[in-house]
């Protein structure tokens, strides 16, 4: 199986307010607490360790500045 | 008072001192848990060992208490298993707590028909008593105490060690040498060898306590508890009514600080309870690392235990590993000292040990990282997985107080011979042979019919036929020798030569998958390293040439 990255939600704006009001008057540490639990949950439901994978790396993807590319060696030259 | 008293072992002047020094197939360097595993095992092959331990006596306060199946199974092989079954607290049931509640239990050994535990607690200075006691029994074990290995000088052919004594020092020799002289080794010092990974900024205080209590013989685990706040704590039955505690410090703590009974005995009423009485028998705080040496064979250096590899403590993968190690090597040593196989087959103890250690150390570092989160997200990660934990059976796989020792399965060792045919199941080669309730003259478990030497296991349906008893007497008679235990129906008449044993429950062929016919070859520290749906004399006998790391035949001809 391979991470579906097209629309598969019925109704988007339902289910984001939805989220949005799961952490209403938490506190930074307890919605971070109540994020991970949904993480946990929904990854055992997806199960596949493929499609986890991929969506780790979206997930990570445009966070951190890209890393400095290796300078071009000599050998890879004219 | 103490509950236990130890053992102080007589020093001897050595002969070298007085006459002659003679020469040694074998010395061992440590008196350890290790090292004494190693000597019995040499000893009961024949083969003359000599310990040295710069100590005369037993190890102080419990140390390593967990003893695991294998372990068991392994020194059931060497005569002293029972024992320490009697006097160690059984337990297959953990608990682990997250803050004031249990989250869950789990139960390390659900199916029946295994002769051993999953685990046993005794305190390690009873296992080390036992084994002495029982290398003493052996006439090819010499123990020496108070005797120091100061020097160790490899060469080609020999080892040369300079050791001290009260007496002043001599010189030995010996054709091999097993280093298992602890984590800090000083031998693998003296050859400039190191041991590289990782430390943890974590320190723990271990404390032995007696207490006659109620609670049962179970391991239990506390994430965040209440009397500990934001650290974790264990707590384990050992024998004579001394429990094993261990708390979470954090890196900051002071070691000498928090040995202190002032310091020690507020943690400890806070876990048992006001009305709990008890005495602290013994207390220490430790820094745990997980490392490996690169290599565990230097040529004639062999390094075993704690000396060649460490672990946290989490998941009783040290001693229980380098008990491994040395069930590993004794056979190995034994082919190569009597000539039967060629100084290579060591290098299989390198190759096999090392990626045991591996596992060892990923599986130990991992559970280190659950209980010591390193970052903030990952504390939170480990947070919501104990919560969900109580309710919701998923995440309770996810919680990692330890995973606990099992043993290594060897699938890419040299010595095995890939499947030729479809098996179910774990007893792939490489693997350590799990038990099975069998009748027979032996004994009533299966593996008290493995580990003499090589060892055929066949399954018959009809009574064998001639041709096939003197195929078995073949192999029985050949250079490395290879005995045959005929799994059958009851009635079969016995014949002298050949084991016979019936499998009441069903069990062995479930958990072997066989069918009639079909061969189990196991090495003579009873992993499986060869099997086929049929047998074959010639496969048998070339899985045995691999196995023992010989050329074969042909490919030494066309050298």
């Amino acid at each position: 199986m391979t991470l579906n990255r097209e629309p598969n939600i019925a109704a988007p704006d339902d289910f984001y307010q939805e989220l949005i009001d799961l952490h209403r008057e938490l506190t930074d540490e307890q919605s971070a607490l109540v994020n991970a639990k949904l993480i946990l949950l929904l990854a055992n439901h997806i199960g596949d360790i493929d499609v986890l994978r991929a969506a780790m790396a979206a997930a990570r993807e445009d966070v951190m500045a890209p890393r400095d590319e290796p300078a071009p060696t000599a050998a890879s030259g004219p | 008072m103490m509950t236990y008293t130890p053992p102080v072992y007589p020093y001897t002047k050595p002969v070298e001192l007085t006459g002659s020094p003679r020469h040694w197939p074998v010395i061992v360097a440590g008196a350890g848990p290790v090292g004494l595993t190693a000597a019995i095992d040499l000893a009961m092959r024949g083969i003359d060992v000599l310990v040295l331990d710069e100590d005369n006596t037993v190890s102080i306060g419990s140390r390593a208490i967990c003893w695991s199946k294998r372990t068991l199974e392994i020194l059931d092989r060497l005569g002293c298993g029972e024992r320490l079954v009697r006097k160690g607290v059984s337990w297959n049931v953990g608990r682990v707590f997250f803050r004031g509640e249990q989250v869950y239990q789990f139960d390390l050994l659900p199916e029946q028909g295994h002769r051993r535990p999953s685990f046993i607690n005794l305190q390690q200075y009873y296992v080390e008593q036992f084994l002495v006691e029982r290398a003493t029994e052996l006439p090819s074990a010499e123990l020496r105490w108070r005797h120091k290995v100061v020097g160790v000088t490899p060469r080609e052919d020999r080892v040369t060690i300079r050791v001290a004594t009260p007496d002043g020092e001599y010189t030995i020799h010996a054709d091999w040498l097993i280093v298992a002289d602890g984590s800090k080794s000083p031998i693998r010092g003296m050859l400039g060898l190191e041991s590289e990974g990782q430390v943890f900024h974590d320190r723990f205080l271990i404390a032995d306590i007696h207490m006659t209590s109620s609670f049962p013989a179970e391991r239990r685990f506390w994430f965040d508890p209440p009397f500990h706040r934001n650290q974790s704590a264990l707590l384990h039955r050992q024998a004579d009514d001394v429990w094993r505690v261990d708390f979470q410090l954090g890196w900051d703590a002071d070691p000498e600080e928090e040995k202190k009974p002032e310091r020690v005995l507020p943690r400890l009423r806070a876990m048992l309870g006001e009305h709990a009485r008890f005495d602290i028998e013994w207390a220490s705080v430790y820094t745990f690392q997980c490392r490996r040496m690169r290599s565990f064979r230097h040529g004639r250096v062999l390094f075993a235990g704690d000396a060649a590899h460490l672990v946290s403590p989490f998941g009783a993968r040290g001693a229980n590993s380098g008990i491994q190690d040395v069930d590993n090597l004794g056979w190995k040593l034994e082919l190569v000292l009597t000539g039967m196989a060629p100084e290579r087959l060591l290098d299989s103890y390198d190759a096999e040990r090392t990626v045991a250690a591996d596992e060892n150390i990923l599986n130990s570092t991992r559970s280190t990282d659950f209980i010591t989160p390193k970052s903030n997200v990952s504390r939170t990660f480990r947070d919501a997985a104990l919560m969900l934990a109580k309710r919701h059976t998923f995440a309770r796989r996810l919680v990692n107080s330890g995973r606990l020792s099992v043993p290594a399965t060897l699938v890419d060792s040299p010595l095995n011979t890939p499947d030729g045919e479809p098996f179910a199941g774990r007893m792939m080669p490489g693997a350590p042979a799990v038990d099975a309730p069998v009748t027979g003259d032996r004994g009533e478990w299966l593996l008290d019919y493995l580990g003499d030497g090589f060892t055929l296991l066949l399954v018959t349906a009809q009574p064998p036929v001639e041709t096939l008893l003197r195929e078995l007497r073949a192999l029985a008679s050949d250079p490395i020798s290879c005995n045959s235990v005929l799994v059958g129906a009851a009635d079969t008449t016995a014949k002298a030569g050949e084991l016979r044993v019936t499998d009441p429950t069903g069990m062995l062929a479930e958990r072997y998958d066989t069918c009639p016919g079909a061969a189990y070859l196991f090495r003579p520290d009873q992993h499986v390293c060869a099997r086929w749906r049929a047998f074959d004399l010639g496969a048998v006998r070339a899985a045995i040439v691999k196995a023992t790391a010989q050329t074969p035949v042909a490919e030494r001809q066309v050298a």
